[in-house]
């Protein structure tokens, strides 16, 4: 079977951010951006169908600015076959990016759509769900097992009170929660034999798509700052502490 | 303005959550209605219809919505929005599964994890794990929002809203339930416990875990994880804590053998009081916590579970 995969480009997860002093913003000027975490896990797992001979061919898809082409170049790197790009300077939320990731189901008619459950920017976990309701296939949403078995997938999702396995018809709709699998490294000639796949752009225009979001950012702040406390010396002035300072135990 | 709000429930008993949602929705204001959907379901809609400020509960008992499945749960809400200028629901793996599909089949936004109503249109959410809090305004006439608890105090129980059933004829042929395995556990919920106790990587082994059972027996806590405990597998992945596990804002929290990783700080920095135990001074929990003890927590635990 064919595998899409949907990845999205976002700020390094180790980094820092910072707001922009005027508040429009985080400041990305001179930020590392890399994968979502969660997109390499889904990358992986697709890469992993194709190993086992389930999946015919795994393509990369992303809506973003030109340097985002920087994680399509990854996930070739690491085993997707082709990419595709869907251009746009746009603040691209995940209406909009589902969307054209729609269109692009349309043409590609995968069985198989993978993305990562929450994207670790704007932290919406929307795309997959949206994704799924414009095609019309079912989601199989924080999935830690995918499994195809008679022409159905097999899916174990993360959910608040333990693990729910669902059953779906193909095509569908999968997002990737971590304990999916463990992503590998790209490896220096994977590397330069991704500079030679196919990378192919479009633009939301091309696709007849309108990705421009209805929600205006009005303002962004840093989060009320924690003042760290004190060290205590001794489990017994820990207890102390919190009985008649803190008042939590009684 | 009209609110729907979705309940949560599980087992044939009402969610304590809702009632938060129902408090972000009277923040908004505006008439309420709680939507119940799920296989008999009686006893949720006569929770629901308790919780103040709600004019009235609507019922879809059905097979179909037995398991919460996202796609005819989805086309459910979908067929009931136009009644509406807000559907709401929480920020729960249930609420995240299915709100995006009713904001997508309405052409909308979603709007995810909202912890404040500035205005009926505009609302403050965190990003970047929390270490940003935007505001966002929707120009959408419908707006789909996932709540978050902590943001908002949960309403009281003295109302007595209408129960009238919903009718609807939806179908699902896309998916279908397998199997459920929930963690069976008789302390109270990670999300809403006072008390919540919280064992990381130090914690070495799943057998070492229960050396905080001592502690939450005493305190009446819940116990929760950082991933790195649950990657290891020392406890079951619904214990997490973090950006991507549970949000806690307990009144005590008490994080040990955790280094304090931003990912885990996302989930449980509005605590009121944060307790820190970790062998190294250095570790960042120790500039979030209230009280840090710099400690093997081989010996602290057993002690602190002494003592208290
Ligand atoms: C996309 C993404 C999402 C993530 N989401 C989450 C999330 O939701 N929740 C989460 O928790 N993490 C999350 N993480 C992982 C996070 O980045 C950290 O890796 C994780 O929180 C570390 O867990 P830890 O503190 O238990 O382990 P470590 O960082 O290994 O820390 C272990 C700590 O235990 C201390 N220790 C060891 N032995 C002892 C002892 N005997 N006595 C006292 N102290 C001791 C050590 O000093 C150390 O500070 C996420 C990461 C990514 C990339
Ligand atoms: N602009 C985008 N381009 C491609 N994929 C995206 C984009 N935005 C989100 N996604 C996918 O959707 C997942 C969840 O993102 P979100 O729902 O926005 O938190 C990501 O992990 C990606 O797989």
């Amino acid at each position: 079977m064919k595998v899409l995969v949907a990845v999205k480009r976002v700020i390094d997860y180790n980094v820092k951010i910072r707001v922009k002093p005027d508040h429009s913003d985080v400041d990305l000027t001179n930020v590392k951006m890399a994968m979502n975490p969660f997109c390499e896990i889904a990358v992986e797992e697709a890469v992993r169908l194709k190993e086992k001979g389930i999946a015919s061919e795994v393509v990369v898809a992303t809506v973003g600015p030109k340097a985002a082409q920087e994680q399509l170049r990854t996930a070739l790197a690491l085993g997707a076959d082709r990419a595709i790009h869907v251009q746009t300077d746009e603040r691209v939320e995940s209406l909009g990016a589902a969307k054209a990731l729609a269109k692009i189901v349309e043409e590609e008619q995968p069985e198989l759509v993978v993305l990562g459950k929450q994207a670790i920017d704007t932290d919406n976990n929307q795309t997959g769900q949206m994704l799924a309701a414009l095609t019309g296939r079912p989601q199989g949403t924080f999935a830690s097992v995918v499994e195809a078995q008679d022409g159905k997938l097999l899916v174990t999702r993360e959910i608040d009170g333990g693990l729910q396995t669902l059953e779906l018809t193909l095509p569908a709709i999968v997002t990737a929660d971590l304990r999916l699998n463990e992503p590998r490294y790209a490896k220096l000639p994977d590397i330069m034999k991704a500079k030679k796949k196919p990378l192919d752009v479009k633009t939301p225009e091309e696709l007849g798509v309108d990705v421009a979001s209805t929600l205006t950012l009005v303002k962004v702040e840093p989060p009320a700052e924690r003042q760290g406390g004190v060290k205590v010396s001794s489990v017994d002035e820990l207890v102390d502490k919190l009985k008649n300072e803190a008042k939590v135990i009684s | 303005m009209s609110i729907l709000v979705l309940a949560e429930h599980q087992d044939g008993e009402l969610a304590g959550a809702t009632a938060h949602v129902v408090a972000a929705a009277q923040a908004i204001g505006g008439d309420i209605d709680v939507l119940v959907a799920g296989e008999n379901v009686a006893a949720v809609a006569d929770a629901a219809a308790k919780l103040d400020g709600v004019s009235k509960v609507r019922v879809a008992d059905s097979a179909v919505f037995a398991h919460q499945l996202a796609e005819p749960l989805g086309d459910l809400l979908v067929s009931l929005a136009d009644d509406y200028s807000h559907v709401l629901a929480v920020a729960s793996t249930n609420g995240k599964n299915v709100l995006p599909r009713v904001a997508a089949l309405k052409d909308v936004a979603q709007i995810s994890e909202i912890i404040a109503v500035e205005s009926p249109d505009t609302f403050k959410r965190p990003i970047y794990a929390g270490n940003a809090i935007a505001t966002v305004q929707s120009s959408d006439a419908l707006k789909v929002i996932t709540v978050r608890t902590t943001g908002f105090d949960a309403v009281g129980e003295s109302g007595s809203a209408a129960v009238e059933p919903v009718e609807q004829s939806i179908d699902n042929s896309l998916s279908a339930f397998i199997k459920e395995t929930l963690a069976e556990s008789d302390r109270p919920e990670l999300g809403a416990a006072k008390v919540v106790i919280s064992g990381g990587r130090g914690m070495g082994s799943a057998e070492n875990f229960a050396l905080l059972d001592g502690i939450a027996d005493k305190l009446g806590a819940a116990i929760g994880a950082s991933r790195a405990a649950v990657d290891a597998g020392f406890v079951p992945n619904d214990m997490q804590v973090g950006q991507t596990g549970k949000i806690v804002a307990p009144e005590l929290y008490i994080a040990v053998g955790i280094s304090g990783a931003i990912q885990h700080l996302a989930g449980m920095k509005d605590s009121k009081v944060i307790v820190a135990i970790n062998k190294d001074e250095e570790a960042p929990i120790f500039q979030v916590a209230d009280y840090g003890l710099v400690a093997d927590l081989f010996e602290a635990v057993p002690e602190l579970e002494g003592k208290l």
